[in-house]
């Protein structure tokens, strides 16, 4: 009786170390491709890196995952740009651990640390001050808090949100575009404002459901759903959580508007055009002043002007030249400050 | 208001609350089948995200969605092993096992995502029944019929399978000797055993059965949205939970349970898309659900009993 | 004998699944003695890094010693999460209507008004478990729904920062009165107040829990609802405040999230793990580890605070995703909660033994 309850329990330990190796080795090989992946990025951003800002070392904070299609990878692949690999703590969406991240970076003498989460401006304003040596980039903000080392960046959404929207209401030719937004805050909002003006500017009308969530996918792609059942002819969304929405518009055969990254990795040919982040743009200004020694103290936005919003249209979509030429117009009126996107 | 209450927007918003009630319903009838043997299970929502990303990773290597399915079906199957010894054989108390079973599902699904995908890559989604390979064409005309046919025909199997279970679950727990068994040992595991049924066997497999729809439900709910990400459930699976109490026990109350959340959801988003009512009410229109649940929890509880042997171990002595 | 039994038993449960952890560490790639390095390192490195764990430890202990509470009496509370959002949510209103107190005054009214919060959340299922006999391990789950709802409907709304209703609109309060503060114990670190206020209120728990007739009434419930019942005790009421106590403590974690916060301010992403990083259902785990006893889940706590902080070490060191950490507490229950047979068949052996020896 006994021996056989202690069989028993030996047989349940025996079955989770499999169903753990199990698990863990088909990770290994995967694993193995990825850190080679890795090492091999390494090396090419080491070279890099000596011929751009190599005394600078840069570590970024970030609540979504490095590799999101969106708002955390924009920056990523724009330091990426730059020649810098940085240190990364992605994913802390927990406020209180991305402090704690911040201040650790900072304690390590690290001397850029990038807070990238509008949501982190309360931390950081406790923060900053107590490391006058190290610079502080934070965003999606237009305020660098009046603190003399920490910049602070945004994108005016708005503007390539107008280019989106003003493409998407042509094509629509009388039918809605469904919209699906995250949190009603931030960067979301201006892109999906400004979506909506440039729709209205040609007729076309807009639905549009904010999640209350940047990262819950599963509802997002749900009310993308729902919009495809009411009948929507195009789709567009902001934020981390689109990558199931992108895949409804596959699904649907519907033109999809990508904002924050270029979506095209995710729909193949259905991605119209994205406006995409380059944040190097900036980034570039910010790490020129603080090698001659100023740390923060500015604000800097990204603009179709400045070369900080890149319309990146995808080959694979036949879009029409005429609407082609017409959002190339509004892209300079933009730029002139002939058309108002807020 | 006018706008929502408009034949074609009533029954598009239906049509979409039948798609999002089938996770839902997959795991709740389950579910209900580990109650009625007296095992609560606490940690479905573990077992749907483990067999959701299961489902999502072989649809993404393989793009079957066949495979992905039993993928899924493995999984849940898995998990009942462990959770069937954990709890029948050990004693473990439920109610806390489940949690264990939850925590552990909830970070190592999201381990093997970051670590086997990371970048959230889409998948082929399910195909609706007219876009089946083969027998597709069948179904052309009756998704053409007006109004009703994109209410009825217009989702993917898995759908159907999910309301056909409803009256194959109420057959296997009411018609057949493994489910006046399985109540058996729901109501009275002492009177059970001393006509020689086994307890633990019948509880071994009542386990295994709801543990195996929660793996479904989790490959469902990866196959229909074709994603996978970090807690993609949010919750279902504790929802589904409290369905299985809400239908008191009874798969075709269970069924209107998970379809009441659809319909919450769909019509939620079909207000806002509307501008019937603000993000703000969206909030407090969010919680009705779960304060409904409650409240219905407090009418039933009065009349309706459970599985009176029901979180209870069986022992001999 | 039983006494060894009694520590052996979690223990192992808790090597058993550290042996997993090392072998999921290996099988990703990574060497477990490098892992186990970096997460001690992130756990106890720096004076600084020790505060760190101590200040995460808080949460996990409050939670769970209001688990403990709940479970001694026999009634489940899985509303943990909800709890501690009830009572941050009434902490941080009160603090935002009385700004101007006086720190000596404002801090025990906000902590106050945190376990009010967090007792009512958790009251309202034990009268529905003791009056209306719905299940409490739903009405909890329930209830953190309605709680992460009404948060986001607060904080989106009527709380949300003035600056950001015109802004970004980012779900966060103002920054919120200096005399809420936390105050720092150690400068240069994070260790606040609300560690000695936890480890005190632990201490307070045992004290009620086995010092007191009250105690004595909570678990002879918990231990035999009918024998209770017969020797005169009110078991609905019994359940009532078990589980409102083990809500208000709860809640006191709440406060300690806002008012010990680096930015001073309720701040949210819409789901209820952005603000509680899911201590709600870890601090059941820090609990069971406890053996359910108030004084010894504070060293568990400890424990289980160097896990979350080494788990985010591991995750910039060596890249592992610290959902490790989570998976980890997943298998530490299930061991705990399974090892009470084991321990048993254990004390079994021991005794025969024992006696085969000649009884020593």
């Amino acid at each position: 009786m006994k021996a056989s309850k202690l069989l028993k329990l030996l047989g349940a330990l025996f079955a989770f170390t499999l169903l753990a190796a199990a698990c863990g080795s088909t990770a290994t090989d995967a694993v193995d491709e990825v850190t080679d992946a890795v090492d091999g990025d390494e090396d090419e951003a080491m070279e890099d890196d000596e011929a751009s800002h190599s005394d600078l070392s840069v570590a970024v904070v970030a609540p979504s995952a490095s590799d999101d299609v969106a708002f955390t990878q924009s920056m990523i692949d724009s330091l990426g740009r730059l020649g810098i690999e940085p240190q990364v703590t992605d994913g802390t969406f927990v406020v209180e651990e991305a402090a704690a991240a911040i201040r650790s970076f900072a304690e390590d003498g690290t001397d850029v640390v990038i807070a990238h989460g509008t949501q982190y401006g309360g931390s950081l304003e406790e923060i900053a001050p107590d490391f006058p040596e190290t610079s502080f980039i934070w965003g999606t903000s237009a305020d660098n808090l009046g603190l003399d080392n920490v910049f602070a960046y945004f994108p005016a959404a708005d503007q390539g949100g107008y280019v989106n929207g003003l493409i998407a209401g042509s094509i629509a030719d009388g039918g809605e575009i469904g919209v699906v937004g995250p949190v009603e805050a931030g960067d979301a909002v201006a892109y999906i404002e400004g979506f909506a003006l440039g729709a209205e500017s040609v007729g076309a009308s807009t639905s549009i459901v904010y999640t209350g969530s940047f990262s819950d996918v599963a509802l997002a792609t749900t009310t993308a759903q729902a919009h495809v059942d009411n009948g929507v002819v195009g789709l567009t969304g902001t934020s981390q959580s689109m990558v199931g929405a992108v895949n409804i518009a596959t699904a649907n055969d519907l033109p999809w508007f990508g904002t924050q990254s270029n979506t095209e990795p995710w729909s193949s040919d259905l991605t119209v055009v994205s406006q995409v982040y380059h944040w190097d743009v900036v980034l570039a200004d910010m790490f020129a002043s603080i090698e001659d020694g100023t740390f923060g103290g500015e604000v800097f936005e990204l603009t179709l002007e400045n070369g900080g919003l890149v319309m990146e249209y995808n080959d694979g979509f036949d879009l029409d030249a005429g609407i082609r030429s017409a959002a190339d117009d509004a892209v300079a009126g933009i730029i002139a400050g002939d058309i108002a996107t807020q | 208001m006018s706008e929502f209450f408009t034949v074609s927007v009533i029954f598009a918003t239906l049509s979409t609350s039948i798609r999002f009630a089938v996770p839902y319903l997959f795991a709740a009838l389950g579910e209900t089948v580990g109650q009625r043997s007296g095992v609560l299970n606490l940690g479905v929502d573990g077992i749907m995200l483990l067999g959701g990303f299961g489902a999502y990773y072989a649809v993404l290597q393989t793009d079957s969605h066949i495979l992905g399915l039993l993928v899924g079906i493995a999984i849940g199957l898995l998990m009942g092993f462990v959770y069937a010894f954990v709890t029948v054989f050990l004693h473990a108390k439920q109610g806390i096992s489940g949690i264990g079973i939850f925590l552990f599902g909830l970070g190592f699904s999201d381990l093997l995502f970051q670590e086997l995908v990371g970048t959230p890559l889409p998948i082929r989604p399910l195909p609706r029944l007219d876009q089946l390979p083969v027998v597709g064409g069948l179904f052309e005309p009756l998704v053409d019929v007006a109004v009703i046919g994109p209410l009825l025909f217009d989702h993917d199997l898995l759908t159907f399978m999910a309301f056909l279970l409803v009256p194959a679950i109420s057959w296997l727990l009411l018609k057949t000797t493994f489910g006046m068994n399985v109540r058996a040992v729901g109501e009275n595991p002492q009177a059970a055993d001393s006509l020689g049924v086994s307890v633990e066997r019948t509880r071994f497999i009542s386990i295994l059965i709801g543990s195996t729809l929660a793996g479904v439900a989790g490959a469902t709910l990866s196959l229909q949205l074709a994603i996978f990400q970090q807690n993609l459930t949010n919750g279902i699976g504790f929802i589904a939970v409290a369905l299985v109490y809400f239908g008191a026990w009874r798969p075709r109350y269970v069924m209107a349970g998970a379809l009441l959340y659809g319909i919450v959801t769909a019509t939620r988003i079909r207000w806002q898309s509307l501008g019937i009512i603000p993000q703000g009410a969206s909030d407090v229109a969010a919680m009705a659900p779960a304060i409904v649940t409650i409240l219905a929890l407090v009418l039933l509880a009065s009349r309706v009993r459970g599985p009176a042997a029901l979180t209870k171990p069986f022992s001999r002595h | 004998m039983k006494r060894l039994t009694g520590a052996v038993v979690p223990l192992g449960a808790a090597f058993l699944a550290f042996l997993l952890g090392a072998i999921m560490i290996l099988s990703l790639g990574a060497s477990p003695a490098n892992g186990l390095s970096a997460m001690l390192d992130g756990a106890f490195g720096t004076g600084d890094r020790i505060a760190a764990t101590a200040v995460r430890a808080t949460p996990l202990l409050l939670v769970g010693a209001g688990i403990t509470i709940a479970f001694r009496a026999s009634v489940i509370n899985i509303g943990g999460e909800g709890q501690i959002i009830a009572g941050a949510l009434l902490s941080t209103t009160v603090a935002l209507v009385i700004p101007d107190t006086p720190r000596p005054l404002l801090i025990p009214i906000i902590i106050l008004a945190g376990l009010v919060g967090g007792g009512i959340w958790g009251a309202i299922p034990g009268v529905l478990k003791a009056y209306a006999s719905v299940n409490e391990i739903l009405s909890t789950v329930m209830l953190n729904i309605v709680a992460i709802q009404l948060m986001n409907y607060l904080l989106r709304g009527p709380l949300i920062d003035p600056i950001e209703e015109g802004t970004s609109r980012i779900p966060q309060t103002q920054r919120l009165s200096d005399n809420a503060a936390l105050p720092t114990l150690v400068d240069g670190t994070r260790l606040h107040l609300g560690v000695p206020i936890a480890i005190l209120a632990a201490i307070l728990v045992y004290l009620l829990l086995f010092r007191t007739p009250f105690g004595f009434r909570l678990r002879a419930v918990g231990h035999n609802p009918d024998a209770a019942r017969a020797a005169g005790i009110s078991v609905e009421k019994n359940i009532v405040s078990a589980l409102g106590l083990s809500g208000a403590l709860s809640g006191l974690a709440g406060v300690i999230l806002v008012f010990g916060s680096e930015s001073l301010r309720f701040v949210t992403d819409g789901s209820s793990a952005g603000f509680t990083g899911s201590a709600g259902f870890n601090g059941i785990v820090t609990a069971l580890f406890g053996g359910l006893h108030p004084l010894w889940t504070i060293p568990s706590s400890f424990l289980f605070g160097s896990l979350l902080t080494g788990a985010t070490e591991l995750q910039r060191e060596l890249q592992i995703p610290n959902a490790l950490a989570i998976a980890l507490n997943g298998l530490i229950v299930l061991f705990v909660v399974s090892s009470d047979r084991v321990r048993g068949w254990l004390d079994q052996r021991l005794d025969r033994s024992m006696k085969k020896g000649g009884g020593q």
